[in-house]
């Protein structure tokens, strides 16, 4: 009986604070007519909450259709698109008095991948340098080349198998080579004479990883062709068949144990071995061995980057030549002052069969990332010849890189 | 026989998912200790697209995350491409700090090293900055840079939508 009464003068406290003053002169509402106000706000609630768990349960279902969809679109793409990309601006002089200005778009690659299923892939990597070749190949100083062009197989978790045309493992840019990964506008002297990259090649390949941070390749592949006659006779970058009809009368073979098992750390080498490194018997360039060796060090802002690569080539032609050993080295510092700009120096030494490639040099510049994928570089480079200060060279290049 | 029978089982080996190394259920179940708490969904509402979009460095594909919370700790399944393909990653928070990250599927044919321990233990107790960094640099792999920068955008990710939830006080 209390608990009525106090409803009731509850109910009239709650009337009278809602219909406000203007109603004041109004006659007063009964008890009844109070109560029935109360138990219509009271449905008024109850549809309310209805209406807001209908709401939720329809927000809650277009959340995961759109999701699924998402989902959906993603397992869909199974064609990938990438690419990277670099111009370079040289303003370098030589030792001769020869000035070498020149702008050019060294690199402008597209790759294309293909997923078949969860253990099959397509991997390919479509390249122009050097802005192209006019129909008849002549004019344009560049070329079109296919890269890479293989179907690689996952054999289990820590065994996988590819063929076709790939990269040789060898060295730290031939294989990871886009322009926002490395300093310098120009690679490193080293992985351009004594490893020649981009040192492609086409055969079959297995790769091992290992749960300690070790992997291991080997590949069986086309060799280099050398050549033994002419103004580059048995430089090595010019035996790169790239893969057009190439001559196969002996293959080479390429071994690699690489180690990342510490953060920042990496420590590789690779033993290549030429069974004919000029495809032809009796030519005095007969069987060869490239071994390299390299280190990544990489603490905070601080990289340390070290490579050395060594020919040892058979033959009495060669070796009269002076090119039966070829090699090389560089160590490079760099340091980030912040997270999108670094600055570097680096040291290299080579020591190739032309005059023009036995020299030591020295680059220091910076990079510049405005983003993750997005480079600009500019460096400073002095190259000192060991034969004759004719091929000195020094000047500075800018250029702007990309991936994606 | 008993060569062949063994090379036979490594080749079959494959009908486990290509880097599948523990499912996102299962991760779930391992950090609750076999009893989850319900599933709970965080909405990606316009007062936290835009940091979200700082974060990923693009915008997010999905409305709303689901992850799983108890006491001070949160647990997420997030995924972020490196290259190519998305890389699954399981996250736990508590306190505000990495407390586990795990490469739950791999799907890239390159940078497989940061699935490791030796690799993803250098987040264990990092926070978040308030400019939403890390509080200590990642050494990174020679190589694997898009998977590095995949697995640390999806730390910062987790610490940052952990301090949206109830389970950050």
């Amino acid at each position: 009986m209390k608990y009525r009464t106090l409803l009731r003068h509850s109910a009239l406290i709650a009337a009278l604070t809602a219909t406000g003053l203007s109603h004041a002169a109004a006659p007063a509402p009964t008890l009844e007519e109070l109560w029935q106000v109360i138990q219509k706000q009271q449905k008024q609630i109850e549809q309310l909450k209805k209406k807001t768990q209908q709401t939720d349960a329809k927000v809650e279902a277009t959340g995961e259709i759109l999701e699924q969809r998402t989902a959906d679109a993603g397992k869909a793409s199974k064609t990938t698109i990438g690419g990277y990309g670099e111009l370079h601006y040289n303003n370098l002089e030589t030792g001769a008095g020869d000035d070498i200005k020149e702008i050019d778009l060294h690199r402008f690659v597209l790759y294309f991948g293909h997923e078949f299923n969860e253990r099959t892939r397509f991997v390919s990597e479509f390249e122009i340098e050097h802005g192209g070749v006019q129909a008849d190949g002549s004019t344009l100083d560049g070329e079109v080349e296919v890269e890479q062009a293989y179907v690689e197989f996952d054999i289990n978790d820590q065994l996988s198998a590819k063929g076709g045309v790939f990269l040789v493992p060898a060295g730290i840019t031939n294989e990871t080579h886009e322009p926002p990964t490395f300093y310098g506008v120009e690679r490193n002297p080293i992985e351009n004479i004594i490893i020649p990259s981009t040192w492609v090649t086409g055969g079959a390949a297995i790769k091992a990883n290992f749960a300690n941070g070790i992997s291991a390749d080997f590949a069986v592949h086309s060799g280099l062709e050398v050549p033994t006659t002419g103004g580059s006779a048995f430089r090595i970058r010019s035996g790169r068949q790239k893969i057009s009809n190439a001559v196969a009368n002996d293959l080479a073979y390429t071994a690699r144990v690489k180690y990342t098992g510490i953060p920042g750390l990496e420590l590789a080498g690779t033993v290549n071995h030429q069974t004919d490194i000029s495809q032809q018997s009796g030519d005095g360039a007969d069987e060869a061995t490239l071994l390299t060796a390299h280190a990544i060090w990489n603490r905070g802002p601080f990289t340390a980057r070290a490579l050395y690569a060594h020919w040892d080539i058979d033959g009495s032609a060669i070796k009269a030549a002076d090119g039966d050993k070829q090699d090389g080295y560089f160590v490079e510092g760099s340091y980030k002052l912040r997270s999108d700009f670094g600055i570097f120096a680096r040291y290299n030494d080579v020591d190739g069969v032309r005059v023009q490639d036995e020299f030591k040099q020295i680059d220091v510049g910076f990079n510049w990332w405005p983003n993750e994928d997005v480079v600009v570089k500019v460096d400073y480079m002095d190259r000192d010849n060991d034969n004759t200060s004719d091929r000195d060279v020094d000047g500075f290049n800018v250029g702007i890189g990309y991936q994606f | 026989m008993r060569l062949l029978t063994i090379l036979l089982l490594c080749l079959t080996s494959t009908v486990m998912a290509r880097g599948t190394y523990q499912e996102p259920a299962s991760f779930i179940n391992d950090v609750f200790q076999g009893s989850p708490p319900k599933a709970k969904r965080l909405w990606i509402t316009k007062s936290l697209r835009g940091t979200v979009t700082e974060i990923l460095g693009h915008k997010p594909s999905s409305l709303r995350i689901r992850y799983w919370g108890k006491d001070t700790q949160t647990a997420w399944v997030l995924e972020e491409i490196g290259k190519e393909k998305p890389i699954t990653v399981g996250l736990v928070v508590r306190d505000n700090k990495i407390q586990r990250i795990k490469v739950l599927i791999f799907r890239e044919s390159r940078g497989w090293e940061v699935r490791h321990d030796f690799f993803t233990k250098q987040f264990k107790g990092l926070a978040l900055t308030s400019s939403q960094t890390l509080t200590k640099p990642i050494d990174g792999i020679s190589g694997a840079t898009l998977s590095v920068r995949a697995l640390t955008k999806l730390s910062r990710l987790a610490l940052y939508l952990h301090q949206q939830t109830d389970f950050s006080k």
